[in-house]
């Protein structure tokens, strides 16, 4: 998604004031300068300041036409139905990892992961749950067994090995 | 002196070590020739492996893999005019034309062997220049650590890119992220809005591995490209004629080899912008431009030169003053972190070993690169055949797994996937991603520096021009900073009235 730069700007603007207005309620410290809310409070400033600068070239794009004029430019991939059932299908298993690992157990929820990733992918139907399969349990076996990371086992408690 | 280097010769010719490399260097030149693979992200991928291993084994597995996978960006680049990697880019239409002249392999071992020499002539300058910085360096403050930080930051938004301004923002948001947490001067938490995740600050290995691997994937998710079609030609001794091209090109070596030092050593540019402008220098100078793009071999080996040279190039300013020169350096500073083996002039006094066997590990890297680049080219089909809808899945998999095993908490995953969100978001506008990350890198020792020269000077800002080396680098940064816009200001009125009736 491309926005114009205006509307970059715009929240640059909002972001960089609202940093200076939170800055405020810092802390100072007696007897010097320089407290907490210095440097947040420049680079406050600073991003208000660009920001300003791109709402200029953002608006000076729109009256000049062509690239860039438009407030939001959608993406080519945006009209294609695949690429856009992929980057559903891509946020859509994330989400999921996030909410349900620690419930479902890495070996469940990485095997659902990677078989709708490959499926969106257009690996062959046949390959995918076994392929989805044992590249979870490989991936398990790398960083749970020879690097002991402790990744949930969920369900499969009973069956840990 | 030599008591050191038998140590860092001891610490690096280990049953262990050597099979890390020769594991790192399979890894790296397989990234380096799957294109959309890059290798930062070969470096990121890396990052959570070697958070188990000992300091050295671990940089060595980085320094292989980086080399090799840049080196190896040239295989598509000449088999299916796709680059592996960023840094391949500025030639692979060049090897591509050689590849349709059938002098597939000449393009090949040209990038093969100028890719060596390029890296070992790197890291000669890395080994003299590193050190002698160093002791250089030994008398810096806070004032001259400030202001080198602020040099650095300026040039990767003013030299090392061409948005300017929106370099800038991405420079402020990355040191802003540098901000949240608990660690700043007064121990205030900033921006942690009641989370007790956010207290020790965002993390920067989930951080990296969000911005240079999940937006990799992201990109290729939505890709709408048809993936190219290798072309089937019989390769055969990648190492004829190599000779013939040394001597023929030496001065084209030499200061490709030259620029991408340079080039790796100045914060923000690395192996890609390098490549970039010792292409475009290579024509410019060269005795016969027009054969340029016609399938030419002496800018491939320029450039190819170049960019392996700058990775070497890029670790001068990481090692000595913490100050990356490019993004892969910039997450080697945050392993160096986590090993305690802190960046900066006191690691070249205290432990000359461990600077040493960095410098061996880049000429082994380097030298292996000739034996194991050569299989991988012989191999070249096969790699290029991988199914990409397959590996892709398995490294976002990975790199999930990967961020958890830092601290072992899903916050990390979190912050990965939106920090791979934000940088493709980013991109797709044209805001470049380095300033950010040199940004959340050096935020810190920015802000360290100016509270403790703020604190020293009793408030008086004109301590931090008083010193002879601090007012030198002050003047440069703010000559980096005015000269751009006021020559343009310059020529402007110079044209105003030029164009202005007499």
């Amino acid at each position: 998604m491309k926005l114009n730069d205006a509307l970059w700007g715009a929240a640059l603007i909002l972001l960089g004031g609202s940093l200076l207005v939170h800055v405020q309620g810092f802390p100072r410290i007696p007897g010097q300068q320089v407290g907490p809310g210095l440097f947040p409070g420049i680079l406050g400033i600073g991003l208000a300041a660009c920001g300003l600068l791109l709402v200029v070239r953002g608006v000076r794009q729109r009256t000049a036409g062509g690239a860039g004029a438009a407030w939001c430019q959608l993406p080519e991939w945006a009209h294609a139905p695949r690429q856009r059932l992929g980057f559903a299908i891509l946020v859509a298993v994330n989400v999921l990892y996030l909410m349900a690992v620690d419930r479902l157990g890495f070996i469940l929820t990485g095997t659902v992961y990677l078989a709708a990733l490959m499926g969106v992918l257009r690996v062959r139907t046949m390959l995918i749950v076994p392929l989805a399969l044992a590249l979870t349990v490989a991936i398990h076996y790398a960083f749970y067994k020879l690097l002991r990371v402790p990744l949930p086992w969920g369900v499969l408690q009973p069956i840990a090995w | 002196m030599s008591e050191a280097w038998l140590q860092a010769f001891g610490l690096v010719f280990t049953p262990y070590n050597i099979f890390v490399m020769v594991g790192a260097s399979l890894f790296g030149l397989f990234v380096g020739a799957v294109p959309g693979l890059t290798a930062t992200m070969a470096t990121a991928l890396l990052v959570p492996v070697t958070f188990f291993m000992a300091p050295i084994p671990a940089i060595a597995a980085i320094v292989t893999a980086t080399a090799m996978a840049i080196f190896s960006g040239d295989i598509p680049g000449a088999l299916l005019r796709m680059p592996g990697t960023p840094a391949s880019a500025a030639y692979t239409d060049e090897a591509y034309a050689m590849t349709k002249k059938g002098m597939a392999e000449t393009a090949l071992g040209a990038g093969l062997v100028f890719s060596a020499v390029g890296g070992l002539f790197g890291t000669a300058v890395l080994m003299v220049a590193a050190p002698t910085l160093a002791e250089f360096a030994l008398n810096f403050s806070s004032y001259e650590y400030f202001w080198l930080v602020l040099m650095g930051l300026t040039c990767a938004v003013f030299i090392s890119t061409d948005q300017p301004l929106k370099g800038l923002v991405t420079l402020f948001l990355g040191l802003l992220i540098a901000g949240v947490g608990l660690n700043n001067p007064a121990a205030f938490p900033r921006f942690t809005f009641g989370s007790t995740n956010l207290l020790g600050g965002i993390g920067l290995i989930p951080l990296m591995i969000g911005m240079f691997a999940v937006s990799e994937i992201i990109r290729y998710v939505v890709n709408l490209e048809p993936e190219g079609t290798i072309v089937d030609q019989p390769i055969g001794n990648v190492f004829k004629g190599m000779w013939g091209l040394a001597v023929k090109y030496p001065k084209q070596i030499l200061r490709g080899s030259t620029l991408g030092t340079l080039i790796g050593a100045l914060p923000g540019a690395g192996a890609d912008i390098a490549a970039w402008m010792s292409y475009a220098m290579s024509k410019r100078l060269s005795k016969e431009p027009e054969k340029f793009g016609t399938g030419h071999v002496e800018g491939i080996v320029e450039s190819g030169s170049a960019n392996n040279s700058a990775l070497a190039g890029a670790w001068i300013p990481a090692l000595v003053f913490g100050i990356p020169g490019d993004s892969i350096t910039a997450i080697v500073i945050g392993v160096l972190y986590m090993k305690n083996m802190n960046p900066g002039p006191t690691l070249f006094t205290t432990n000359p070993q461990n600077i040493y066997a960095v410098f061996l590990l880049f000429i082994i890297a380097n030298l292996i690169m000739l034996p194991l680049g050569w299989l991988c080219i012989k191999a070249a089909k096969r790699i290029l055949q991988v199914p990409r809808e397959v590996l892709m899945p398995v490294i976002l998999l990975f790199c999930i797994v990967g961020s958890f095993a830092i601290n072992n908490t899903g916050f990390d995953i979190a912050i990965m996937l939106i920090a791979g969100v934000v940088a493709y978001v980013l991109e797709a506008n044209d805001f470049p991603i380095t300033p950010l990350i040199l940004g959340v890198v050096l935020g810190a020792m920015l802000e360290d520096n100016f509270v403790s020269s703020m604190i020293k000077s009793d408030g008086n800002l004109l301590a931090f021009v008083s010193r002879p080396i601090a007012g030198t680098l002050g003047v440069l940064t703010l000559l980096i900073w005015f000269l751009p816009p006021a020559r343009r200001l310059l020529a402007a009125r110079r044209a105003r009235r030029a164009a202005a009736p007499h």
